[in-house]
């Protein structure tokens, strides 16, 4: 190595600020987006899409998110998704804890053919098709259970549940129950679950993530409008711009699209702040439970 | 083990019924999950035998007729082929060239910041957009590409330069894509890599520092090496995705304009299998696309278990 000892100090500053400012600006090109939604939301359309909204809302407005609390279909959205999001999880997080506990214990030799049977599904599957045509003939199609059911496991969060019972409950605590009689389902129910709220925490997130941005088995397995989740719902504004006029009740083709333009900055945010929202409360557990699951997968 | 052993050679079935009985809490706890594997996974791929058949509805699956390769053939000689494998892996090699790259970046840069504060501020701002689902990502895409309206072409205006309509040009696609996915989701993937980065010991930095290593020199003799591992597990992963490119977000972003560049196998799988309803045909496309990344997977896994003794298996 050479020696460079009279240099290090001068370039480690202008190393160090460098990278403030490099991050400052990925910070900036990340926030800014955000931020000129959340501006655009409250501001006249006229003045967003003229471009006259750059750093502050101009002509402040609520009209669009008066407009989008009677908008029939956005609730009927919301409702559906946070059923769907509530009972997929919750089958989710319990059928991934119960298998991770039998996977956590290292004696039970059965344990690596199950966790070979669940690995090939993630670089073999049956595909869209076949996975359709069987839906169809157990009858899950249009109904709401292939929202709750369908790819609702995976089994990433089975391994990174694994993973974090094996590393937060030591092998002795385990061992010491195992002497005192205690049974797997009373070690599984009345430790290990009270122990993992962490990864709990996590596994809700994942999966409440999971549901509440997903579209695509609403795409292909609703039809009936009654079951669409709000991302359905939030294409047929934001992608196709073709909201239901008539429940807007504006008769001139302008306003209308005038409208249209002004409820979609309200409808990003009204859609995606309670997963933002949720996320902070979770984070705490969150950054642990990914630490101690990233450390061996 | 114990005093069972007496009898000589227990047969199979005895020796289940032993193992059942210790360990059948074990099995019980593990039962919903292999259910819902068989009902979710493995019976829909019993069905891609229809790739090889041709499926006729009331038929059903093992009734309908063998064909053998007929639709692969059909594929392969498609004015489609090498239109959907162009765009496929155009935007999968362009997206790993620099979505892959863009969070280790951002994971160095964040380790090496004193201020505790800001890199807290910095990393919790870079993985808000994580959140948003595909459908407002390309919401918001539309919002600010479009030619009359949105913030981008405001500001080429302003510069005196030609409006663009972005999402009509199939030049733009790709790039749209990948950049849009490097904003969603770099913060998001930092994540994992700064997991490893604070596993390495503070001594470690200081013995460097002791022979005259400047910050640039930990980074590139200390934190990139030792984030290396987890760098390659993520390669492999990806490389044996590389002809999954997102569904969701190209069926959205396309527009019958930028069809031309946007049309990749699993959208023209959905649109062939769903929308015609030729199911053994889709299926086939879908199978010739598992068996690529399948052989991707396993090569890449093993060039990188000899160059790098790291693999996945």
């Amino acid at each position: 190595m050479t020696k460079q000892k009279a240099s290090t100090g001068a370039s480690d500053k202008t190393v160090d600020i460098m990278i403030y400012i490099i991050l400052g600006l990925i910070g900036l090109g990340v926030a800014y987006p955000l931020y000129f939604i959340i501006i655009a939301s409250f501001s006249d359309p006229t003045m967003v899409n003229t471009g006259q909204v750059i750093l502050l809302p101009k002509k402040t407005t609520f009209e669009g998110f008066a407009l989008l609390f009677h908008h029939n279909d956005l609730w009927i959205g919301y409702r559906n998704t946070i059923i769907y999001a509530l009972s997929g999880s919750g089958i989710g997080i319990i059928i991934t804890m119960m298998v991770a506990y039998t996977l956590s214990i290292r004696d039970f030799k059965s344990g690596r053919f199950i966790m070979f049977f669940l690995m090939i599904t993630l670089y073999f599957n049956g595909g869209l098709i076949p996975t359709y045509l069987w839906m169809k003939k157990i009858n899950l199609t249009n109904t709401p259970f292939i929202m709750i059911l369908l790819g609702s496991v995976s089994v990433f969060n089975i391994i990174l549940a694994r993973t974090f019972i094996r590393s937060s409950l030591s092998k002795e605590l385990y061992e010491a129950a195992v002497i005192d009689g205690c049974t797997h389902f009373q070690y599984f129910f009345q430790i290990v679950l009270p122990l993992s709220k962490a990864i709990i925490a996590v596994l809700g997130l994942y999966y409440g993530v999971f549901h509440w941005n997903d579209y695509f088995r609403a795409l292909i397995y609703l039809r009936d409008g009654e079951l669409y989740p709000l991302q359905l719902f939030l294409r047929s504004i934001l992608v196709e711009a073709s909201a239901d006029m008539e429940l807007l009740d504006v008769e001139e083709v302008i306003k209308q699209q005038r409208l249209v333009e002004l409820i979609k900055y309200g409808l990003i945010i009204v859609s995606s702040l309670p997963i933002l929202m949720v996320y902070p409360f979770l984070q705490k557990y969150f950054v642990k439970g990914v630490m101690i699951g990233s450390v061996k997968g | 083990m114990e005093m069972t052993q007496a009898k000589p050679k227990p047969s199979v079935g005895s020796k289940l019924v032993k193992h059942l009985k210790k360990k059948y809490q074990l099995w019980l706890l593990a039962l919903p999950a292999i259910v819902y594997f068989i009902i979710f996974h493995y019976i829909p791929m019993y069905g891609v035998q229809i790739a090889f058949k041709d499926f006729i509805a009331f038929k059903g699956i093992l009734g309908s007729p063998w064909v053998g390769f007929k639709h692969f053939e059909r594929f392969f000689t498609s004015y489609q082929f090498g239109r959907l494998i162009t765009n496929t892996l155009g935007i999968s090699f362009y997206q790993l060239a620099v979505g892959f790259p863009a969070p280790i970046i951002l994971a160095l840069l964040l380790n090496q910041t004193k201020n505790q504060k800001y890199k807290k501020f910095i990393q919790t701002l870079t993985y808000a957009p994580h959140f948003i689902s595909v459908v407002v990502m390309v919401g918001i895409i539309l919002l600010f590409l479009s030619p009359q309206s949105g913030i981008i072409n405001h500001m080429i205006a302003w510069t005196g330069l030609e409006r663009i309509n972005f999402m009509a040009e199939p030049a733009y696609f790709k790039t749209i894509y990948v950049f849009t996915g490097v904003w969603q989701s770099a913060g998001w993937g930092a994540v994992i890599y700064l997991a490893s980065l604070s596993s390495i010991s503070p001594s470690l930095y200081e013995a460097a520092r002791i022979d005259g290593a400047n910050k640039w020199h930990l980074i590139r003799y200390i934190d990139m090496p030792s984030i290396m591992p987890t760098a390659v597990i993520l390669l492999i992963m990806n490389v044996g995705r590389i002809m999954n490119v997102g569904f969701q977000k190209t069926y959205l972003m396309q527009n019958p304009l930028n069809l031309e560049s946007s049309e990749i196998i699993a959208t023209y799988i959905y649109k062939v299998g769903l929308l015609d309803a030729q199911y053994s045909y889709s299926a086939a496309i879908g199978l010739f696309n598992t068996i690529i990344n399948i052989i991707l997977l396993v090569t890449v896994n093993r060039i990188s278990r000899k160059v790098t003794e790291t693999s996945l298996w």
